[in-house]
């Protein structure tokens, strides 16, 4: 093992339920800065509640979460509910944690260039013209400069998904966060937004990434991790999941997406 | 007394022995306590609504008595009810720290009464346009490490206040015609003044017709502001023309 580089992210026997429904039964993950870890797996298996769970949109059952260094200290509730023990440290975690959202959630009162500016002013603190110089330089790179003054609802979700990522960029986050991020598009469109998710892969993002795409997976992914009825079945490189996966299910699963 | 005839335009000019001023000055009243009712009641629904959706089941139960209680009677008993009730309540509670009993000012009473009963109804029209935000709006709010108090002034209330528009016109519609209920505790609006200008001159026809086109012109304005504020606040929404 080696430890020379940083550890951005882990995640350690992640359990959740919701009611009487087991959905995550000791998950964990470790993300070196610079990975690009895909989670794949049939709906239902898990991968977005896991996912949700790391910027505590979900607050874990049991588990220890890891970002860059700072544990989120949760602690036990007088009911038996993990619980943060303070949601001002979640809130700063937060900001280190760029989400991407299927449905995009861009804010549709705001303008696109608004939106990517929100959270560096607002929360971070940064001044308005270096935040909209930055936001600018990033909605170029994503192709929608253009588009800046333009609301959500009258661009494409190919454009909106653009834009959310621009958003999520604009905070410097130290892990990035993709839940199915082409799921919500018309096929036409998802390529537009892979291609940008693909950039970020190269230059070195720490991202983890819930996908139906296994060829982009395949493709853009350093590590690859399989959740079958919420757990880990298998993890590995993009070649040994997708090319010689030890598990049946996970055989099974890829044979088919393939 | 044999005065003689008087002229439409005389009995409408602004000084005596017209009653043109008298009106207006009525009419300025009922904007007056609408205005104030409508914020008092705007604060107490929000207030109303956000401890609703707070889910504390004591608050739920005591705001679900309120909206229930007020929407159910009908508003003429209650403004005369809390005007005497309000009025009796405080003076005994002053009496109780030895304070001399004071003669509440009507504007304030009409103010505090009318707003009260706006606000059972703002609390529903608002927790509704809450309710009514995609949680995907919220979600991202979180994720970016927004504060609760951020998330309620950056994108709640902004993403609250297209949904709650055209309830919250329709409060001010009504409004401005119950604030004509007051006169029955003795303050003078434009209802009143209507009534008083009819009973002195016995042109009731005449000053009812004026008063009411006073009342449509406060309608036809507030139609007006309403469509500008909606139109900022939709701002980033397809219209359906």
């Amino acid at each position: 093992m080696t430890e020379t580089s940083f550890q951005a992210l882990r995640v350690d026997d992640l359990h959740k339920s919701f009611g009487p429904n087991e959905v995550l039964k000791g998950v964990s993950l470790k993300a070196q800065n610079g990975d690009v870890i895909s989670i794949i797996g049939s709906s239902g298996s898990g991968k977005s509640t896991f996912l949700r769970c790391i910027n505590l949109l979900e607050v874990p059952d049991q588990g220890r979460i890891v970002v860059n260094g700072e544990e989120i200290v949760l602690k036990r509730s007088r009911t038996g509910r993990l619980q943060p023990a303070t949601w001002r440290q979640v809130e700063r975690v937060r900001t280190g944690l760029g989400m991407v959202f299927q449905s995009f959630n861009l804010w549709a009162h705001r303008t696109v260039l608004e939106n990517v500016i929100e959270a560096p002013v607002h929360v971070m603190g940064v001044a308005r013209r270096e935040a909209i110089e930055k936001a600018e330089a990033l909605l170029d790179r994503v192709g929608l400069y253009d588009k800046r003054d333009a609301y959500p609802a009258f661009l494409s979700g190919g454009q909106q998904q653009r834009a959310a990522i621009a958003r999520a960029l604009c905070v410097d986050p130290a892990v990035m966060l993709f839940d199915e991020p082409t799921s919500a598009l018309d096929p036409e469109l998802v390529g537009e937004v892979l291609k940008v998710i693909r950039d970020l892969a190269e230059e070195g993002r720490t991202m983890l990434l819930v996908t139906h795409e296994m060829r982009f997976a395949r493709d853009v992914s350093s590590h690859v991790v399989f959740l079958h009825q919420g757990q880990v079945e298998e993890e590995g490189s993009p070649s040994q999941i997708f090319d010689a996966p030890l598990s049946a299910r996970c055989r099974e699963f890829t044979g088919m997406a393939a | 007394m044999s005065a003689p005839q008087q002229g439409i335009l005389d009995l409408l000019a602004l000084h005596p022995p017209g009653w043109g001023g008298t009106l207006l000055a009525g009419a300025a009243s009922t904007i007056a306590i609408s205005a104030g009712a409508f914020a008092v009641g705007l604060v107490l629904g929000a207030g109303g609504a956000f401890a609703k959706l707070s889910g504390n089941r004591l608050l739920v139960r005591l705001l679900n008595l309120y909206t229930t209680a007020v929407r159910a009677i009908p508003e003429l008993i209650l403004i005369v009810g809390l005007y005497y009730a309000g009025m009796d309540g405080l003076n005994r509670l002053l009496a109780a720290v030895s304070i001399p009993a004071v003669e509440i000012n009507g504007f304030v009473a009409a103010v505090a009464v009318l707003g009260f009963v706006q606000g059972a109804y703002m609390t529903e029209v608002l927790r509704g346009a809450v309710l009514a935000i995609p949680a995907g709006q919220l979600e991202a709010a979180k994720a970016f490490g927004m504060r609760p108090m951020l998330r309620l002034r950056r994108v709640i209330l902004p993403a609250l206040l297209p949904n709650a528009l055209p309830g919250l016109a329709n409060l001010w519609m009504s409004i401005t015609k119950d604030s004509a209920l007051v006169a029955v505790v003795g303050y003078q609006e434009l209802a009143l003044a209507t009534r008083l200008a009819g009973a002195s001159t016995k042109h009731y026809f005449l000053f009812f017709l004026a008063s009411a086109l006073i009342y449509l012109a406060i309608t036809l304005v507030s139609n007006v502001v309403f469509r500008l504020i909606e139109r900022h606040v939709r701002r980033g929404q397809h219209t359906l023309a």
